[in-house]
């Protein structure tokens, strides 16, 4: 048995006969930070989306941890242990950190368990815990609508680790960020990566440097070319088609 | 004393309201209201509230869970409905009992209703036959709306049926029902409603005393609605709701399922509705397809928007409000009513947003604080939540 976390296999998606995605096969293993780059429309995020559930695949299969996700709904693909973090911050504005935080606590989910749901030092302790290596320790009664973007794509962050998933899906979550966020995101990206797995879509070549294990170029919704981040930056196909270095 | 104590204590008998909204809300309901009015005004002020419980579930729902019903008139009616075939079979049977056999021998089976009589059904139909009971009337007023309710729901949000299209469903519900109820006279009393019902249990409901225990035993049953409300707002369960509010689709990603969160919601305030309707047919003793159509459903959301839709206690003033203005207004100038319902909810749209409750937060916390309070309210109005 390998250590795959998550394997993708033959993954093909069309949009009004548009193959966002084509053919695509992704093995993905425990503890590994893999980057996935790629020009605008090679079909990263919309794998990522396959993958969570947003969006529902016209062929192909996708197992996560031997269970097959692609005929499943988001909320129990999340529940399975996949977390999703997207493009343009998604936090609940009109709740405070703190609420944003502990309603991503993946314990008492059903109607009469969220109905008498009773807050535990446990669950404080987490709270505080993730806050502060979101940097958002003195924000916890801030409504999450008033952050700063930075802050709004920490907080998101944050309520993916509130739910312990064991495979994070980050898209682009330095987009929008000063230098100064940035280096601090990659490191808390380093830091949160121990025990869990990450897929993580990024455009800022200097950044995916900072933390890739491996790397996956996608090229027209298919796989041009995998490896560590030297090999590919090294591979003609990768130059000619896209890296241009 | 520093500039902001001084100012803290400018503000002081609004936090004192703002604290004790529900215990003032109850001393007026248990307290001044029925002190101050004859028992024809209470009657009216009885009827008014069984309209409020509606209002303290659009709160709910529209305020709070993004959906804008506008058939919350179905619900009301079914609990209306079903009390008053209890009240109507009781009285069919007292009616029988104590005078003119002979009558009733003209009209065909014993305890049958009049109006059914009249229409020629010769015999109860099945579905009136359990409304015998009042053991299994009040369950029944209790579970089947909102269970209606709660499949209703959950199939349409299961199939992510978009806010907007389900106000529309819910808007032609209300007109069904109506249209049904209109066209099945011989069952339903048609146009004319349920009506001509006097006692509940042997309790002769025309009587003072009977008004006064009716309106003390609605008036606690609203308060009751007021804190379970609060209690479900306060709980997880409304964090989330406010989280499907705000971004319905970040919510699965969470690991919950709104379909789920939003068909709970719903189908409280549908219980809610029911019990005012239950209420309202004993007070009032009518049931009448005229208060489960379109034009009342939208008048419930009225009360909701006036009274602010954030809030379970506004809802309560803004049905006591509007249904005051109504009397007023259709007492003294009959035609110009509905003009100036229409008005009333455009001028809250436009300049109070948040209702009464608004204005309120506004006076206690001064004009600068209450608008960072304010939530994105046009958005939902008009799409419900996105």
């Amino acid at each position: 048995m390998s250590t795959e976390i998550l394997s993708v296999s033959d993954l093909t998606v069309s949009f009004d006969g548009f193959k966002a995605v084509d053919n695509l096969s992704l093995f993905v293993e425990k503890d590994e930070l893999r980057c996935v780059i790629g020009p605008n429309g090679a079909g990263k995020t919309t794998l990522l989306d396959m993958i969570c559930g947003k969006t529902k695949p016209s062929s192909g299969s996708i197992k996560f941890k031997g269970n097959e996700l692609t005929k499943t709904t988001e909320y129990k693909i999340t529940r399975a242990g996949v977390g999703r973090k997207f493009q343009t911050p998604s936090v609940y504005e009109d709740l405070t950190v703190w609420e944003n935080l502990e309603l991503s606590y993946p314990k008492q989910r059903g109607i009469a368990a969220a109905l008498f749901f009773k807050s535990t030092p446990e669950i404080n302790e987490r709270v505080n815990q993730v806050a502060q290596e979101m940097y958002l320790k003195d924000e916890l009664d801030t409504k999450a609508g008033t952050l700063s973007h930075g802050q709004k794509q920490w907080l998101e962050i944050g309520m993916l680790l509130m739910q312990e998933p064991e495979l994070l899906l980050l898209d682009e979550p330095v987009a929008g960020m000063s230098a100064r966020e940035r280096d601090l995101t990659a490191e808390l990206l380093n830091r949160i990566s121990k025990g869990r797995s990450i897929i993580l879509i990024e455009h800022d070549m200097e950044f995916v440097r900072k933390i890739a294990h491996r790397v996956t170029v996608l090229h027209q919704g298919k796989v041009l070319s995998e490896g560590s981040m030297d090999q590919v930056q090294n591979d003609p196909k990768v130059i000619e088609t896209y890296l241009g270095l | 004393m520093s500039a902001k104590a001084m100012q803290r204590k400018s503000m002081a008998p609004w936090n004192f309201i703002n604290r004790h909204a529900l215990t003032i809300l109850a001393v007026l309901l248990l307290v001044v209201i029925p002190l101050s009015l004859e028992s024809f005004r209470l009657g009216l002020a009885a009827k008014y509230l069984s309209f409020g419980f509606c209002a303290v579930g659009i709160v709910l729902i529209w305020g709070y869970g993004g959906i804008l019903s506008l058939g919350q008139g179905v619900f009301f009616g079914l609990g209306s409905y079903m009390m008053a075939m209890f009240l109507k079979l009781e009285a069919a049977a007292n009616a029988d009992s104590s005078s003119s056999t002979a009558l009733s021998a003209f009209f065909g089976q014993a305890g049958l209703p009049d109006f059914m009589a009249w229409n020629s059904v010769e015999k109860l139909p099945w579905w009136w036959e359990p409304f015998h009971y009042v053991g299994f009337t009040i369950p029944a007023i209790l579970i089947i709306p909102a269970l209606v309710a709660f499949v209703l729901a959950y199939v349409n949000f299961r199939k992510r049926v978009g806010p907007v299209y389900f106000s529309i469903i819910t808007l032609a519900l209300a007109g069904i029902m109506a249209i049904v109820i209109i066209g099945q006279q011989g069952y339903t009393g048609g146009i004319n409603g349920i009506t001509d019902f006097k006692t509940f249990m042997g309790m002769d409901l025309d009587q003072d005393r009977a008004k006064v225990i009716m309106y003390y035993v609605t008036a606690v049953l609203l308060l009751l609605t007021v804190i379970i409300g609060r209690f479900i707002l306060k709980s997880r369960l409304g964090k989330v709701l406010v989280a499907i509010r705000d971004r319905e689709d970040r919510v699965r990603f969470s690991g919950y399922d709104p379909a789920m969160f939003k068909a709970f919601v719903f189908s409280v305030a549908a219980l809610f509705s029911a019990i005012g309707g239950a209420m309202f047919s004993l007070q009032v003793g009518l049931a009448s397809p005229s208060l489960v159509g379109i034009v009342p459903s939208i008048e419930m959301v009225i009360y909701a928007a006036v009274g602010g839709r954030l809030s379970l206690i506004g809802a309560v003033y803004g049905t006591l409000v509007v249904s005051y203005a109504k009397t007023f207004f259709s007492e003294n100038f009959v035609q110009y009513w509905l003009y100036f319902i229409g008005l009333l909810f455009i001028v809250v749209v436009m300049f109070l947003p948040g209702g009464l409750a608004s204005l309120m937060e506004k006076l206690r916390l001064g004009k600068k604080q209450a608008e960072t309070l304010k939530t994105p309210v046009g958005k939902n109005l008009e799409t419900g939540s996105q």
